[in-house]
């Protein structure tokens, strides 16, 4: 809706899902509240266990929420079965009918609908020609290659229009650079189809350059929302920044609160500015965030921000990582992209100062 | 070479002489029923040359034509209705978590494969002779529903199987994509298990076909299926003419054998 850009195709309010009973509950959801808006590209991201995949089932309607309810534009699904929700699923395995070629595979949801035929007809061919498997519409799904089974299955779900498309870690059983093709593929498709994608994966690479906003879960709760740059430069929990790119952790002193940034007095008695999240008023003693190549390697000294000794150099083709001894015994890690003109040799066993850039410290929720 | 670390009965000694035993006293006898099935003689014990005379006179006697019959008549209901139950039974069994009772529901099923067939031929020659008492019915029926009770554990086995190995999310796939339950059942379920329910009945079909103990208690008078009508030759006279039927009866056994073996062994 063009007046209603901002509208909730999805709303999942306060879901539980609880597995077993008594000794043997298991809480795979822990009361998860969370909104995904029309024509997004939604991606849950997690490590195994998390309750991401749980999540998707409760949405596509293979699970039923203990607790809480799921709205898909305003009407509570939480207690339909799957064959009456207008959403559709990619499977990891990919589920392909076996008994069936690629073509009846595609049209299999849009005769369960019991449209008409030549709707079907058409609607199949649009399908496979925006999958781009035109000529292998009369194999049988055991004759094609993974990566076409991949496309197929992409098809067969795609083709009844469904109001949300959701996608379980559907490219983990492709090899790497068929996986890097289907990524810029699976983006092209919710592109042109405007359909609104709930994507799982625990490949943190795969969401951030894939999704318009990813929800970080571990433990069965949703830790952070938020854009791809939001949920790699301003972690809320030492979880996100953990399990998103790597992660420099310093303990430091609040001296200083104003609105939305804190002054934290670093062990070396410097102070810096760092940003923190909405809402959480930080205790005396709180943990900041910097990424590697937020930081740069300068002379030691009072105008660096931390002062140690050089322990290793790692040098990994475009970049170097310096590790670096804190005098306070902690390790900090710099990334600097490496350039022509060599900047200045370090070698093990130097001293060196630590610069972390201006806004590039992040305070984490407490 | 290291140590040979895996136990291989090929290497045991005597091994190779003890299976030349166990193929020559097991197929020996079935050897010499097949030779003497082309035996131009009147007598078991002599041979006096090739001959079909056998196949012939027992193909134009009366009673082994309705025998056979009635032995495929039989044989074909009975498997029909096993593999229809065994089908459901499959399905109930392991289309559903697990429980406490799931395994005392797999022995109610395979029952028939541990209790002596005499004690469930008497069995059911006390309950139906007091059925046909009271409804005056004596016709094949009962044999059929002995047939069926004792052919459902061998029709559920590769079916059961056969949807232990199938992958669930086919099926929750069809239910994502808008099939309803039976939808799903008729156009991926079914489908997909036809191989093991062909194979299921041919296996119950050839179970009815060679029993004997319980049918010789169930049957009324007149109603010989072909296994029973040879017992019955054997007990008067020895006649050459079942050497000659149970030649048929081995190559018809033999043939549904096979055709079971390479509908299992063919997956879509």
């Amino acid at each position: 809706m063009p007046d209603q850009p901002q509208r909730d195709a999805i709303d999942v309010r306060g879901v539980r899902k609880v597995f077993g009973a008594g000794d043997y509950a298991v809480t795979a959801l822990d009361t998860v509240s969370v909104s995904i808006r029309e024509n997004e590209f939604f991606t849950l991201l997690g490590p195994s266990g998390c309750g991401k995949t749980t999540l998707l089932r409760l949405i596509a309607g293979f699970e039923y929420p203990s607790e809480g309810e799921i709205l898909l534009y305003g009407q509570d699904i939480a207690g339909l079965p799957p064959h009456k929700r207008p959403v559709n699923t990619v499977f990891q395995s990919y589920a392909l009918f076996p008994h069936m070629t690629v073509a009846e595979n595609i049209s299999f949801g849009l005769e369960m609908l019991n449209r008409p035929k030549d709707e079907i007809k058409t609607r199949v061919s649009e399908m496979l020609s925006l999958v781009r498997m035109e000529e292998l519409a009369n194999r049988r799904t055991s004759q094609i290659s993974g990566g076409q089974q991949q496309r197929v299955a992409l098809a067969r779900a795609l083709a009844p229009q469904p109001k949300v498309l959701l996608l379980d870690e559907p490219l983990s059983a492709l090899d790497y650079k068929l996986r890097k093709g289907m990524q810029i593929e699976l983006k092209r498709l919710q592109h042109e189809t405007g359909i609104t994608f709930i994507f799982v994966t625990h490949d943190q690479e795969e969401a951030l350059t894939m999704s318009d906003r990813i929800a970080v879960m571990s433990a069965g709760k949703i830790l952070q929302v938020g854009s791809p740059r939001d949920i790699y430069d301003r972690p809320a929990e030492r979880f996100v920044a953990d399990f998103i790119g790597e992660s420099n952790f310093i303990e430091a002193d609040v001296v200083g609160v104003d609105h939305d940034r804190a002054t934290m007095r670093l062990s070396s008695g410097a102070e810096i500015s760092a940003a923190m999240a909405k809402g959480s008023p930080p205790s005396a003693r709180a943990t900041l965030v910097v990424r590697p190549e937020h930081a740069r390697i300068v002379p030691e000294g009072a105008a660096a921000s931390l002062n140690g000794t050089v322990e290793n150099v790692v040098y990994l083709g475009t970049d170097t990582h310096f590790h670096i001894k804190i005098d306070d015994g902690s390790t900090f890690v710099v990334r600097q992209q490496n350039s022509a003109d060599a900047g200045p040799s370090l070698s093990p066993g130097l001293r060196a100062g630590v610069l972390i850039s201006s806004d590039a410290a992040q305070l984490l929720r407490s | 070479m290291a140590r040979r670390r895996n136990f291989d009965i090929r290497v045991q000694p005597g091994f190779g002489l003890i299976a030349l035993f166990t193929f020559f006293s097991l197929y020996l006898p079935i050897a010499a029923l097949v030779a003497y099935s082309v035996n131009a003689a009147d007598s078991l014990s002599r041979w006096d040359g090739l001959s079909l005379r056998w196949f012939i006179s027992a193909w134009n006697n009366q009673a082994v034509q309705d025998a056979s019959i009635r032995s495929l008549i039989l044989a074909a209901w009975a498997a029909t209705f096993a593999t229809i139950a065994a089908t459901m039974a499959a399905l109930a069994t392991t289309r559903t978590p697990r429980y406490p009772g799931l395994t005392l529901k797999y022995a109610f099923i395979n029952q028939p494969l541990m209790v002596p067939e005499i004690v469930t031929g008497v069995a059911l020659l006390i309950v139906f002779s007091r059925i046909k008492v009271w409804t005056g019915y004596s016709g094949l029926g009962y044999l059929i529903l002995a047939h069926t009770a004792f052919c459902i554990p061998f029709a559920y086995l590769p079916i059961r199987a056969r949807l232990e190995n199938m992958d669930l999310t086919l099926e929750s796939a069809a239910a994502d994509l808008y099939a309803t339950p039976w939808r799903t059942f008729r156009r991926v379920t079914l489908p997909l298990l036809r191989p093991a329910i062909i194979a299921g009945f041919m296996l119950a079909f050839v179970i009815s076909l060679d029993d004997v103990v319980i049918t010789e208690f169930v049957k009324s008078g007149g109603q010989d299926t072909l296994p029973t009508y040879m017992l019955g030759q054997l007990r008067r006279e020895t006649s050459p003419e079942i050497n000659a039927i149970a030649t048929v009866f081995l190559a018809l056994s033999v043939a549904l054998v096979t055709l079971f073996y390479f509908v299992n062994r063919r997956r879509p």
